[in-house]
């Protein structure tokens, strides 16, 4: 019996310890080294250098203008790519044709699982000068500048991540019960009242989920600011890439980093808050 | 509503099919199509340092997509076999894995490892018995596992789900025959599982394959090709980068689409 239990449990830790091992190298060890590194000094030649200073947080105002653009161009976008999402999620869980769903789901899947540094790519080329602009010129409107502006940069997020926002609504909208719906209306409710007590209330977590997911993700976000902004809409990412391979002051970096993340957490609890509070169901689970 | 919808699915393809069409141009210039050609596609394919790059980028994806499959079921099958506690430990874990930005993974992984090289290689110099030692710097190494943890946490995460879902009577009917825990599994459980097995492979390689950022940070003097078009596109926009694009995508497109597939491929016992 023992014996029994002995192999049971060894096998366990055998099934589990390569993961574990994977986990603590390249994710707990790493983020305990940036949270020393965000309270020590840069080294003269670049690095880092031990120390115990706060003076790397003070120093978060530094980079105001790259936290700044985050913070508004993060949840801009994803509400931008919210309104757009909501009304194709609804038509795809509750009016196309049932034949057509599922390759119309497919083809709102396949954008996000190809590259985005392609997809953003595409975009360089049309908002560039040989695109758009090339075309007003020839109906004479000159000199139109699209590229390396805050809304370029809005229009490659809701480009990017409209189908991870898609995805979330479309689930909880084909979970609803639509006898829901009929009740709704069989007690005399106007077709607005239904959606908006009904529909919109009962598909809040796939909302929050949506949102949630694209808020974190742009949070972190480098390659769209870098190529459809350039240069002039810097993101906290490009901040990063900035400070740890180009001027190689790892210590600031650490402490924007750490910054990033706990900013990232602080979005997760509050959207799980709100979706608890609001609609009294636990957000949408993607995998 | 269906109007909207329409206009929405444009405005998602209509820039991927202008990159795929003008892969074709036989001119240089974007604004005109002048004709049809596939000479990109040759120039692409003879650039030596695009190769190089392709090259690289198919062998870390593959490595860190087997890494993932084959250490990510052994830890979806582990947690199966734990309590509540350590189960939420580590799912809290794989979360993380997951929802930290790419660029903090990447810088995280740099620091740690540049530590760790600060650390291993002057001590494989004092007792290595010539003047060569091995020495560890950044490269394919760490780009792999870098990848490999949110691949791991992928796959972890999709053969879980599918083991939730298992048939237990059929574990328990075949232990009541006298089945060995292996055979049950090589019989009973494998088969179930490997749809979601594949399909986590599959989605692996693909986020490898197209990373940029985790990629940027800890590839050291080593190229991948989302690299070398990054560093390309920023040159300035050339014909050859939109022959890369669509191979590319192509390529994305088939590996979902078969990922998906296998996904939704029936338990053979049905």
């Amino acid at each position: 019996m023992h014996g029994n239990r002995f192999r049971h449990n060894f096998l366990t830790a055998l099934l589990l310890a390569p993961a574990t091992a994977w986990l603590v190298v390249f994710l707990v060890l790493p983020f305990i080294a940036i949270a020393i590194f965000s309270v020590g000094e840069r080294a003269p030649e670049g690095g880092y250098q031990a120390a115990f200073t706060l003076a790397q947080y003070a120093n978060l105002p530094a980079r105001a203008t790259a936290f700044w653009n985050t913070m508004v161009l993060a949840p801009v976008g994803a509400l931008a790519c919210l309104l757009v999402a909501y009304p194709v999620a609804y038509y795809l869980a509750l009016q196309a044709p049932q034949r057509w769903r599922l390759i119309l789901l497919a083809l709102v899947v396949i954008p996000f699982w190809t590259s985005l540094l392609m997809r953003t790519y595409a975009w360089m080329y049309i908002l560039g000068g040989r695109g758009i602009p090339a075309l007003l010129a020839l109906v004479g409107i000159e000199d139109v500048r699209l590229i390396n502006t805050p809304g370029a940069v809005l229009l490659g997020i809701v480009y990017g991540y409209l189908p991870l926002m898609i995805l979330p609504i479309y689930v909880s909208l084909e979970r609803l019960d639509r006898r829901l719906l009929e009740a709704s209306a069989d007690l005399g409710a106007t077709p607005l009242s239904t959606f908006l007590g009904v529909t919109l209330k009962l598909s809040l977590p796939g909302v929050m989920t949506g949102f949630s997911l694209v808020m974190i993700l742009l949070l972190g976000e480098y390659l769209i600011p870098t190529l459809l902004g350039g240069g002039k809409v810097f993101f906290i990412g490009n901040a990063l890439v900035d400070l740890f391979l180009q001027s190689r002051n790892w210590p600031f970096g650490s402490a924007i980093a750490i910054t990033l993340v706990l900013v990232s957490v602080v979005v997760l609890i509050a959207a799980n808050r709100i979706s608890t509070r609001v609609s009294g169901a636990r957000r949408v689970d993607l995998i | 509503m269906r109007a909207f919808v329409i206009a929405v699915f444009a405005f998602l393809y209509l820039p991927i099919a202008l990159v795929v069409l003008f892969s074709f141009n036989a001119g240089h210039h974007a604004s005109e199509f002048t004709g049809f050609s596939v000479q990109w596609y040759g120039k692409a394919l003879s650039n030596p340092f695009l190769v190089e790059a392709l090259k690289n980028s198919l062998f870390i994806a593959t490595t860190s997509a087997l890494l993932a499959a084959v250490f990510g079921t052994a830890a979806a099958l582990g947690l199966a076999r734990v309590g509540v506690r350590t189960r939420a430990v580590f799912d809290a874990l794989l979360g993380a894995a997951i929802v930290v930005p790419g660029v903090v993974i990447g810088i995280s992984t740099l620091v740690a490892l540049v530590q760790l090289f600060g650390v291993v290689n002057p001590f494989l110099a004092s007792i290595w018995p010539d003047d060569q030692p091995p020495k560890l710097s950044l490269g394919y190494g760490s780009i792999i596992a870098a990848h490999g943890l949110f691949s791991m946490a992928l796959v972890t995460m999709i053969v879980g789900t599918r083991l939730g879902s298992l048939d237990r009577n059929l574990v328990e009917a075949s232990s009541d025959l006298y089945a060995t825990p292996l055979t049950t599994f090589r019989s009973i459980v494998l088969p179930q599982i490997m749809p979601a097995v594949v399909a986590g492979f599959l989605l692996a390689f693909t986020f490898s394959f197209d990373d940029f950022i985790i990629a940027f940070f800890v590839a050291g003097a080593q190229t991948t090709l989302p690299i070398y078009v990054f560093a390309s596109i920023r040159r300035g926009v050339t014909p050859e980068i939109n022959a890369i694009a669509t191979i590319v995508l192509v390529a994305s497109v088939l590996l979902v689409v078969l990922a998906q597939w296998q996904l939704r491929q029936r338990k053979p016992s049905n």
